[in-house]
């Protein structure tokens, strides 16, 4: 029963969020409701029991894709006006091919489902159970190729951001570290010999 | 507790909000940007609501690689973003007809 | 020999190509030399060749020399045949080629275009030899199809004047009629006896013969005649029988040597040496011979009465040729093939002889054509006279000159056939001589006889011709004179042309005449008994009577017959038949195809449909491709539900 209750209220805030995103005319209040999503979302994954991924939202999208999205959304000065132009123009088919796809899915999730093992309410397993630890003998035994190369992913992601957004602008006063190491003391101090001066 | 039906409409109800939002918004590409994290987020659901039905984890190991995925993904489109405001001024697609840069 | 026989085709044809290509580097000295040699080599081995055949009784030599193209059992080649008829004519051919090319060296005096038309009277020879040289018909319809070429090309060799390119269309056109029959012809005989080559064609004339064909209805043709008639459809249009004859006089708008070479000694004889040719295939079809007979007739009747009322001297020699030429047809109809080929060669000395004359007469006057504007010349120009004297004589048949004894033998053998249209043929030909004498006298009375009718400029300027134009007269005269007297034994009585020419034993007529033949001499005395002579001598009176004694009588005449004088003056109506009826109706045809066909369907639809398609559909499609990134977000999310319905609504 708490688990009803509980589920149909985080599911009303995370729509509610949702449509907060998509409908906020400031970008920063979009991204502040995905960031309410996105904990409702883990709070949810909790309660299908996978810790470790809620844990990993959190952490990971918003407390650092969520960032990156609002540090982009405060450093661009952007015509919100223009932005918004003919926001409502799409809306009815948007809304129609939302409604379509709802009505899809649910056709198959809820009306073909219903002596499936979709409408069983899967049992609660024991505390004992560490659902970290099961996900990491899995991921570092079965598919640690394809953890190796998410990893190399994300690295082409660091490289591939950096490389996009570096510039180099003339004039800038920048430390070269390389070049205070390579210095010479005879660049840098002229030793000038000269008579003492007589009274 | 739910069965995993509830979880997989809630999933779909997101899903379609996301691609609403892509029509609402479809002028500013930070708020596409945002829409398509809303889908994936949808899409995770799935995986994990169905994980857990099964009983079995490479559901939740899939999640994992979208998340690394659309974190990379984020990462690569807020920087083409930076760098197309730089030149541009502006993100409005409207303004992104060409494919001259 | 196959060395020799080659130089005789190739040497005309390197003279054209080096007077042609070269004719700027070469000049207009060099052009005429370099032709004039090639067609003298040609004449001389021509020579050597008719004496190989004539005296020393050479074996006929058919050899292929060059394999064009095999395709199954059929093979393309070029070869030569020669036999007497071959040798006949190449000597025929390449002397008054000579001739002309000499002749054209005064006439074409002062013409822009001096190399040209060297070079293409050369290449006229080339393609006349290798007409009457070839050994199968693939070679024939070459050079039937060349000799039209050039034909057309030195029709309209003045090619700034409007009248020269329509006589020159006129023409082509007329022939492309003849030689659409001759091909179809050509394909028949293909077809029945699966082969190019005459020998192996004729080896089955009977069995063609023997088989029928269904053109329409129910009516039964036998395949021989079908392909007699066609070939000789070819022959009408090359050799200007009525009605294929309409180009022949307007052709008169080329330079004279031309209308001597060309349209009166050697090219328009091409028809009647091709069914002399045929002979064998002929022979076996009587509704072919019938055929050509009463159309050789008519031509030689009907269009010497329009001889009679031409005023330009051209124009009156053309007709006499029509007429002559209808006369060597009806012998062909007779199955007097030999005699046909007799008339053939020494009308292509006294022909070619006239009409180098009437250009002599022409350089003269100032290329003035008209004869009311000439009169009493034979003061000015004696060599002209005397020479044009001596065609005319042996045009209109005075004994013992050379168009005597052809004529005479060829109204013989007319006497003698026994032919459905015969008798037809017969009076045609006999009233014939008389309407030849009157405009051959008319012509000689009007121009050289007379009042001098023209103005004190032109007779200061009036004087014989140079040695150039006069010499090839002189050399043509004597052919014109003597020609027959030799000939005629060997030539019809004596078997010259058993190889070459076959006839049946129950149409030799020839063998008629020859009964009664003793010796040229007899021949000449017996002329006195036929009535053809005392027409002549009628014909010749009649003209002195009516342009010298009292020239006010044609006008006269012409005024109380003005309904048959302009049935005259307008040809029969032809000419206005032609282009009334049928060019109009193939114009409009014509017209409506290019509308309806060409711009409606073609063009319209085809052309500019598909690419005015084309421009839509990519009109249509580069909506598509906007460049606004939610458009492609858009289709792909439509096309994801509609991938979804259709997921979940398969089954």
């Amino acid at each position: 029963m708490i688990g009803h209750v509980l589920f149909f209220a985080l599911a009303a805030v995370l729509l509610s969020a949702a449509i907060g995103v998509i409908t906020s005319r400031n970008p920063v209040h979009s991204a502040m409701f995905l960031v309410l999503a996105f904990f409702i979302s883990a709070g949810l994954w909790l309660l299908l029991e996978a810790e470790f991924l809620a844990i990993v939202l959190v952490l990971v999208y918003v407390g650092a894709v969520m960032v990156l999205f609002l540090f982009v959304v405060m450093m661009l000065d952007l015509n919100l006006t223009r932005l918004r132009e003919g926001f409502a123009r799409y809306a009815p088919l948007g809304v129609v091919l939302s409604l379509v796809i709802v009505a899809l899915l649910a056709n198959v999730f809820w009306f073909r489902a219903q002596d499936t093992p979709l409408m069983v309410t899967p049992e609660l397993r024991s505390a004992d159970v560490s659902n970290t630890r099961e996900l990491g003998s899995v991921l570092y035994t079965e598919h640690v190729y394809a953890f190796e190369l998410a990893a190399v992913i994300l690295l082409v992601a660091i490289v591939a951001a950096i490389t996009l957004t570096m510039r180099r602008r003339p004039g800038l006063k920048v430390q070269d570290v390389a070049k205070q190491v390579a210095v010479r003391r005879e660049d840098r101090v002229r030793v000038v010999k000269m008579d003492a001066e007589k009274e | 507790m739910v069965p995993v039906s509830y979880y997989l409409l809630l999933a779909a109800a997101l899903f379609a909000l996301g691609v609403t939002g892509i029509f609402l918004n479809r002028k500013n590409v930070i708020i596409l940007l945002m829409c398509i994290e809303l889908m994936l987020l949808a899409v995770n659901f799935n995986f994990i609501a169905f994980s857990r039905m099964l009983e079995d984890l490479v559901g939740q190991v899939f999640v994992f690689f979208i998340l690394t995925v659309a974190a990379a993904e984020a990462a690569i489109g807020l920087a083409i973003l930076v760098v197309l405001f730089r030149s541009r001024r502006s993100i409005n697609v409207d303004d992104l007809d060409t494919l001259k840069g | 020999m196959e060395n020799v026989y080659l130089t005789i085709v190739l040497a005309p044809l390197v003279a054209a190509i080096v007077a042609g290509f070269f004719g700027r580097q070469i000049g207009r000295a060099g052009a005429h030399w370099v032709t004039i040699l090639g067609v003298a080599v040609s004449f001389l081995l021509s020579l050597v060749v008719a004496k190989d055949v004539f005296i020393d009784g050479a074996e006929v030599f058919n050899q292929a020399v060059y394999v064009w193209a095999v395709t199954g059992n059929l093979s393309m080649e070029i070869g030569f045949l020669i036999d007497p008829l071959s040798a006949v004519m190449m000597v025929v051919v390449t002397f008054v080629s000579l001739m002309v090319h000499i002749y054209t060296i005064g006439y074409m005096h002062d013409d822009p275009g001096y190399q040209r038309f060297f070079s293409y009277i050369s290449l006229f020879t080339f393609a006349m030899l290798m007409l009457v040289m070839s050994n199968n018909f693939l070679q024939l319809f070459f050079g039937w199809e060349a000799v039209g070429l050039v034909s057309y090309l030195l029709i309209g060799f003045w090619y700034r004047k409007p009248t020269a390119i329509f006589a020159n269309m006129k023409a082509f056109i007329v022939n492309r009629v003849g030689d659409f029959g001759f091909l179809l012809g050509i394909g028949a005989l293909l077809y029945y006896a699966g082969s190019l080559d005459y020998f192996t064609v004729f080896a089955q004339a009977e069995e063609i013969q023997a088989t029928s064909v269904n053109i329409w209805g129910d009516a039964q043709w036998s395949a021989l005649t079908l392909a007699c008639i066609l070939l000789f459809i070819g022959a009408m249009g090359k050799s200007a029988q009525v009605p294929l004859h309409v180009w022949l006089p307007d052709s008169m708008e080329g330079p004279t040597p031309i209308s001597a070479l060309i349209h009166a000694a050697t090219m328009v004889t091409a028809g009647i040496f091709m069914v002399a040719r045929m002979s064998p295939l002929f022979e076996y079809s009587t509704a072919a011979l019938s055929f050509v007979l009463v159309i050789g007739a008519t031509t030689a009747f009907f269009m010497g009465l329009l001889g009679l009322v031409q005023n330009d001297i051209k124009r009156v020699v053309a007709y006499s040729t029509l007429s002559q030429l209808g006369y060597m047809t009806v012998a062909l109809g007779v199955s007097a093939y030999a005699a046909g080929m007799f008339h053939l060669m020494t009308h292509a000395f006294f022909k070619a002889l006239l009409f180098l004359g009437a250009g002599s007469v022409i350089i003269g006057m100032h290329h003035v054509q008209d004869m009311r504007q000439m009169g009493g010349l034979r003061r000015y120009m004696p060599v002209t006279y005397a020479t044009v004297v001596i065609g005319t004589l042996a045009l209109v048949g005075f004994p013992g000159l050379s168009g005597y004894f052809s004529k005479d033998a060829l109204i013989e053998a007319v006497h003698a056939a026994s032919l459905p249209g015969s008798t037809y043929a017969f009076w045609c030909v006999l009233l014939g001589v008389f309407v030849t004498a009157l405009y051959s006298f008319r012509l000689l009375f009007m121009v050289f006889h007379g009042k001098e009718r023209f103005d004190q400029h032109t007779r200061s300027h009036l004087h014989e011709s140079p040695w150039v134009v006069t010499v090839p007269l002189i050399l043509l005269a004597i052919p014109s004179v003597a020609i027959g007297w030799l000939t005629i034994q060997p030539l019809l009585f004596g078997g010259a042309f058993q190889n070459a020419i076959f006839v049946l034993p129950a149409n030799d007529t020839l063998a008629v005449v020859g009964e009664k033949f003793t010796s040229p001499a007899g021949f000449v005395a017996h002329g006195f008994t036929t009535p053809a002579l005392y027409l002549a001598i009628a014909g010749a009176v009649t003209a002195w009577f009516l342009y010298l004694k009292r020239p006010d009588i044609p006008a006269r005449l012409q005024e109380r017959f003005h309904r048959v004088h302009s049935v005259l003056d307008n040809k029969y109506y032809f000419d206005a038949f032609n282009e009334q009826v049928l060019a109009r109706a193939s114009r409009f045809f014509g017209g409506a195809l290019w509308r309806g066909g060409d711009q409606g369907i073609i063009d319209g639809i085809l052309v500019n449909g598909s690419a005015r398609a084309v421009g839509w559909l990519s009109g249509v499609v580069r909506r598509v491709q906007t460049g606004y990134l939610y458009h492609y977000a858009f289709t792909m999310v439509i096309g994801l539900c509609l991938l979804l319905a259709w997921l979940l609504t398969r089954g």
